[in-house]
C-alpha cells in the first residue's frame, strides 16, 4: 500500500496497529518518514537485513559520501556524464530553489534513529520467519521487546549438515566456493570453505546450505554476540592452522579478498566500528 | 544475589602508593559510585588489622563485593580471598585493581595523572564487579593409583617411590623385560660401577613389591579420563606363553633352534626365538619372536611345547586388553638413539667397525657378542687404535640441534673401556667441547685424559673411508692446534646424539602433553616445574623431559613420584575457578570450541536431538581459548564473562563519571 505521506501525516498518533520498515537509513528523507511512522504506530518492525542491520548498503559505509558520488556519478563503468554532473542537495532553477534529500554521512540501522520493537532478519527474510512474525503479533501473543524472530541459537543447532563435522576441525585449506566441488552431504566448513553458519542466527532453515551455498550470515548476530563480524573474525581466525605466518598472509589474500565484504556484509552499520572513520565524528 | 553492596578498599602500601597519589581523594571518588556502599583507604591493607577491616565491614554493611585497589593480584588476591571466605563470601566476589605496579610505580612523576588513572581503574572494576557472582569450585575424588610408562631406570625409580608411599602401581614395559638402557650399559660413568650390579636390585624391588603390578611386553594403547580418574587401556602383546603357568626355568630358550639377531645387544649378537632380553630380566617369563620361530614361519619344530615342563607354551595366543583406572600417569618411556645412517659421511651400517657408543657397551659387557672383548667386528682382531667421535649428530643443524648430555661423559668411560681390554691401544677423541659438568665428572676426565696414548682432538672428522682390511681413514682438522691431521683408526665409535622413542608421538597424544622442538615432553616451567606437564595428573620422569644421564635421570624420576605423591595424597582435584561454561540453551553445537580447546576437555554430544558442547570440568585449565571462538556467545568464561569484560572496557573508554 502506498500512502502519501501527507495521508500518513492526517492520522492519530498510535492509530496504525504495525508498521513493517524495509531498508537502512540511508537520507535525510529516510529518518524523517520513520520518525513520522514511528509516532503513528503501536508496534515497529524492522523488516529484512537492512532495517535490521544496515545491510548490503551499509558497506557504503567504508567511504566518504564525496567518494561514493564521485564513482557512482563519474568513475562507474557504466556511466555516461561528459559534463561531470553530480547530484546536489540543493539547486537553483528558474523556477526557483530545488531540493533533494540530504546524503548522510553513514547508513544506519532502522533502530539508530526510532525505537524499534521488532526485528525481522534476513536477506530477504524467509516466508517461515514473517509467518512467525505476523502469527504471533495477530495472536497477541507478542515476545519480549527487542526479539529478532528467529532461532535463539546458531545456525549449526538446525543445519543437517552439523552432524557430519569432524571433532576438530582445523583448516589447513580455505577455498572459496566456486574453486572447490563441495560435497553437498558433508559440513561446508570442515571442506575449507568458509560458512558463517557458526556465528549466524538461525531460522532460516538453512535454506543456502541446502541450495549448495554457504551461510553468508543475513539473519546476522545472536542475543549475545555484541559485534557479528568480529565474532566471525574470531572463530576463523581460531582455527586457521597454519604454521607458516607468511604462507597465512598469502592464503588469507588469495582466499579472502574482502574480508570486510565477507564478515561485516549484512552487518557493517550494527557493527562496533560502524563504519571508516573519517575524522570528526558523525 | 539481589541488591549489588560494594565496599571499596584503597591501599597506600606505605609509601608505594601513599607516597604518589592520595588514596583518600581515590577512596571518596570510589564512595559515589553505582552501588558503592562503603570506600576507604588504609596504610597496608594485606596486614591484619587492614583484612580485619575488610571482614567487619563486610558484616556490618552486608557486602557483596569487594574491590582492592593495591598491587598486583598475583600478590594478594589469595590474601583477600581469604577474607572473604572467612567473612562467609565466595572468594571469587573480589576483584583487585593493581595501583601499584600500573599506577603509582610507572608513573611517579606525574601523581596527578596517576591519581586520575588510579580513580579510572576503580571506576571500571565497580562497573565490572557489577556482574560478578560466585564462582563454584567441582571437587573430584581422587584414585588412588598410578602408572608408570616406561620400565628403564626412571620409570623403576618412580614406581618404587610411589608404591613404597603405599600406591598402588601399574608399571607397563614394552620390551620382555624392565631394566631400559641402563641394563645394556657394561659400567657406569664416573664410578665405573657395574651397571647391571646397581640395577638388578632394583628391578628385584619391583618385581616383588606387592604394591607394583608390571605389565612388561606391553603397551598403552588409549588414555581417557582426566586428572585423578584417567582410564588407560593397555594392550598386552601375546607372548605365545603362559607367564602364570611358566617358572622361568629357561629350557625353552636353551633348546630352542631358531636364531635372531639380539635387539639387546643392538642388533649384534644373536638370540633365540624365544627369549629373555637378558638373563637378569624380570619378569624372568620368555617370549616366542613369531618373526623367527620355526612354528610361525614354516610351521615346524615346537621344541619348547615338547621341552616346557609346565605346558605354558601356547601358540594361540592373542592380543589382549586390560583396562587401568589411575589417578595419576608417569611417563618414562626415556629415549632413542639417533639414527646413525642418517650421518652418511660417517659410513655406519656400510663399514662393518663403525658402531655406536651403545654397541660398544655391548662389546664390552661380559653378557654380550663377545663375551666382554673389544674387537673389531670385521675380523674379530684387538684394535690398535680407536677413535671415539663425539656428537654425531648432536648440536648439529642437520640432524639435532640440542646437546645429548651424557656423550662426553660415556666417551670418557668408552676410553677406559679401550684401554682395560687393550692397554696398548691408541684412543682418539674427536670432540666438539668436553662438557664434564655432573658431579666428579670432571676428575674422571682429567684421570681418563692424562693416559698414555690418548689424543683428545677438537674436531669432526670428515668422510670416513673404508681401507681393504676394514680399517678406516678420515682426515680431521684440530681446531686446537690448527692442524689437518690423517687418522687411520681400527674401530670408529660414534656418541649418537638422542631422541625421543620412535612411538612416543602417539602416547604423546593420547596424553595430550605438548612437545619442545626436540619432540620431548615439555615440561609446565623448564626451572620451577620440569617434572610436570601442562595437563594435571601427568608427571614426567628421565629422558622423555630431555636428554640425562643416569644421576639426573634418578633424581628427575624421584621428584616427579613426589609429586605425583603430592597430588594423589591430596584425595581430591579441583577444578579451575576460571571454568568455561555453556549456555546449553545458546549452545548450536557448532563444534569449534572443541577445535580449539588445547586440553580436549571439550566434547560435543547428542542430548535430545540436539548437539550440545560440554565441559570437563577437571580438564579445563580456563585458558579462555573456547570462549573467544565461540560464534554464538554460548560459552562463557568463570570470572571473564562478556558482560564483565565489557563493562570494564566501556568504563575505561568512557572515562572517569
Amino acid at each position: 500500500m502506498d500512502f502519501k505521506k501527507s495521508d500518513v501525516e492526517k492520522m492519530k498518533d498510535n492509530s496504525i496497529d504495525v508498521a513493517f520498515i524495509n531498508g537502512g537509513i540511508r537520507l535525510s528523507e529516510h529518518e524523517e518518514m520513520v520518525r513520522l511512522l514511528r509516532r503513528k504506530s503501536k508496534v515497529v518492525v524492522a523488516f529484512g537485513s537492512c532495517a535490521h542491520l544496515g545491510g548490503i548498503p551499509g558497506l557504503a559505509n567504508l567511504y566518504s559520501t564525496s567518494e561514493l558520488i564521485t564513482y557512482a556519478f563519474r568513475e562507474a563503468p557504466t556511466v555516461v556524464n561528459p559534463d561531470g554532473v553530480t547530484p546536489t542537495a540543493s539547486y537553483k532553477a528558474p523556477e526557483g530553489e530545488l531540493e533533494l534529500p540530504r546524503i548522510l554521512k553513514y547508513v544506519k540501522p532502522l533502530d539508530d534513529v526510532i525505537d524499534v520493537d521488532y526485528y525481522i532478519p534476513g536477506c530477504a527474510p524467509t516466508p517461515n520467519i514473517i509467518k512467525k512474525a505476523l502469527d504471533d503479533i495477530l495472536s497477541g501473543n507478542l515476545p519480549p521487546k527487542g526479539t529478532v524472530f528467529g532461532s535463539s541459537r546458531a545456525l549449526c543447532d538446525e543445519c543437517e549438515l552439523n552432524k557430519t563435522k569432524p571433532e576438530k576441525i582445523l583448516l589447513k585449506d580455505l577455498k572459496r566456493v566456486h574453486q572447490v566441488k563441495l560435497d553437498l552431504s558433508k559440513c561446508y566448513l570442515a571442506q575449507g570453505v568458509l560458512c558463517l553458519g557458526p556465528v549466524t542466527r538461525g531460522g532460516c532453515g538453512a535454506l543456502c546450505i541446502k541450495g549448495g551455498m554457504p551461510c553468508t550470515g543475513c539473519f546476522g548476530p545472536l542475543d549475545n554476540v555484541k559485534d557479528f563480524g568480529a565474532r566471525a573474525l574470531s572463530f576463523i581466525a581460531s582455527i586457521i592452522d597454519y604454521d607458516d605466518e607468511k604462507l597465512a598472509e598469502r592464503i588469507i589474500e588469495e582466499y579472502l579478498p574482502d574480508p570486510a565484504g565477507w564478515f561485516y556484509r549484512y552487518s557493517l552499520p550494527r557493527s562496533l566500528v560502524k563504519g571508516r572513520y573519517s575524522g570528526g565524528g558523525k | 544475589m539481589g541488591e549489588v553492596r560494594i565496599g571499596v578498599y584503597i591501599c597506600h602500601c606505605g609509601k608505594n602508593i601513599g607516597g604518589v597519589i592520595n588514596p583518600s581523594r581515590v577512596a571518596e571518588f570510589a564512595s559515589k559510585l553505582p552501588n558503592v556502599v562503603v570506600a576507604r583507604d588504609y596504610m597496608y591493607m594485606c596486614s591484619s588489622p587492614g583484612q580485619m577491616l575488610i571482614e567487619e565491614d563486610i558484616k556490618r554493611h552486608n557486602l557483596n563485593r569487594v574491590i582492592v585497589a593495591a598491587c598486583s593480584p598475583r600478590m594478594h588476591e589469595p590474601t583477600f580471598q581469604g577474607v572473604l571466605k572467612k567473612a562467609g563470601l565466595n572468594p571469587w566476589l573480589l576483584e583487585m585493581v593493581n595501583i601499584r605496579e600500573h599506577v603509582t610505580w610507572v608513573h611517579e612523576d606525574v601523581p596527578d595523572k596517576a591519581e586520575e588513572k588510579a580513580k579510572e581503574l576503580v571506576y571500571a572494576a565497580v562497573m565490572r564487579a557489577q556482574h560478578l557472582y560466585e564462582i563454584t569450585i567441582h571437587r573430584l575424588p581422587v584414585v588412588k593409583s598410578a602408572l608408570v610408562i616406561g620400565g628403564g631406570i626412571a620409570g623403576i625409580r618412580a614406581a618404587l617411590d610411589l608404591a613404597n608411599a603405599g600406591i598402588k602401581v601399574y608399571l607397563v614395559e614394552k620390551k620382555q623385560s624392565i631394566g631400559g638402557k641402563m641394563a645394556q650399559l657394561d659400567k657406569t660413568f664416573p664410578t665405573l660401577d657395574c651397571s647391571k650390579c646397581i640395577l638388578t636390585p632394583l628391578m628385584v624391588d619391583v618385581a616383588r613389591h606387592p604394591n607394583i603390578t608390571i605389565y612388561a611386553y606391553s603397551e598403552v594403547v588409549d588414555v581417557s579420563g582426566s586428572a585423578g580418574d584417567f582410564k588407560v587401556k593397555v594392550r598386552l602383546k601375546p607372548t605365545y606363553v603362559d607367564w602364570s603357568k611358566c617358572t622361568g626355568c629357561g629350557y625353552c630358550t636353551e633348546r630352542c633352534p631358531a636364531r635372531a639377531p639380539r635387539e639387546f645387544d643392538e642388533g649384534l649378537g644373536t638370540r633365540k626365538a624365544i627369549y629373555f632380553d637378558f638373563p637378569q630380566a624380570v619378569p624372568r617369563r620368555p617370549v616366542i619372536d613369531p618373526k623367527y620361530c620355526l612354528w610361525f614361519t614354516k610351521g615346524i619344530c615346537r621344541a619348547c611345547e615338547k621341552l616346557c615342563p609346565v605346558g605354558a607354551i601356547d601358540f594361540n595366543q592373542k592380543d589382549r586388553y586390560i583396562e587401568l583406572n589411575v589417578g595419576a600417569i608417569i611417563v618414562a618411556t626415556g629415549y632413542e638413539l639417533y639414527d646413525m645412517t642418517k650421518l652418511r659421511e660417517y659410513g655406519y651400517g656400510k663399514y662393518k667397525n663403525v658402531i655406536t657408543g651403545l654397541q660398544l657397551e655391548r662389546l664390552s659387557d661380559a653378557d654380550g657378542p663377545t663375551k666382554g672383548k673389544i674387537v673389531r667386528l670385521s675380523d674379530g682382531k684387538e684394535p690398535e687404535t680407536v677413535a671415539i667421535v663425539l656428537c654425531a649428530g648432536s648440536r648439529d643443524e642437520k640432524h639435532v640441534r640440542y646437546c645429548c648430555r651424557f656423550g662426553c661423559a660415556a666417551a670418557i668411560k668408552h676410553i677406559y673401556y679401550v684401554k682395560h681390554s687393550v692397554p696398548e691401544a691408541k684412543v682418539f677423541v674427536l670432540y666438539t667441547d668436553i662438557r664434564a659438568f655432573g658431579k666428579g665428572y670432571e676428575e674422571f676426565y682429567q684421570r681418563l685424559r692424562g693416559m698414555d696414548d690418548v689424543y683428545f682432538i677438537r674436531g669432526r672428522p670428515a668422510e670416513i673411508f673404508e681401507a681393504k682390511d676394514g680399517s678406516l681413514i678420515f682426515d680431521v682438522f684440530d681446531s686446537n692446534t690448527g692442524q689437518l691431521l690423517s687418522i687411520k683408526a681400527d674401530l670408529v665409535v660414534l656418541e649418537s646424539a638422542v631422541v625421543p622413542p620412535k612411538d612416543w608421538e602417539s602416547l604423546r597424544r593420547m596424553l595430550k602433553i605438548s612437545c619442545d622442538p626436540g619432540g620431548f615432553a615439555l615440561e609446565l616451567h623448564p626451572k620451577l616445574r620440569p617434572f610436570e606437564t601442562t595437563a594435571d595428573g601427568i608427571f614426567l620422569a628421565g629422558a622423555i623431559q630431555g636428554p640425562k644421564d643416569i644421576p639426573d635421570t634418578v633424581a628427575h624420576a624421584a621428584a616427579a613420584a613426589a609429586a605425583a605423591i603430592g597430588f594423589l595424597s591430596k584425595g581430591e582435584v579441583e577444578s579451575t575457578p576460571y571454568l568455561a561454561v555453556v549456555n546449553e540453551d545458546l549452545c548450536s553445537g557448532c563444534g569449534l570450541c572443541a577445535s580449539v580447546c588445547p586440553f580436549d576437555a571439550i566434547e560435543i554430544k547428542e542430548e535430545g536431538g540436539r548437539r550440545i558442547a560440554k565441559v570437563n570440568v577437571i580438564r579445563c585449565k580456563g585458558c579462555g581459548a573456547c570462549a573467544a571462538t565461540c560464534p554464538s556467545g554460548a560459552m562463557q568464561q568463570n570470572y571473564f564473562t562478556d558482560t564483565q569484560i565489557v563493562s570494564e572496557v566501556s568504563a575505561l573508554a568512557g572515562g572517569a563519571k
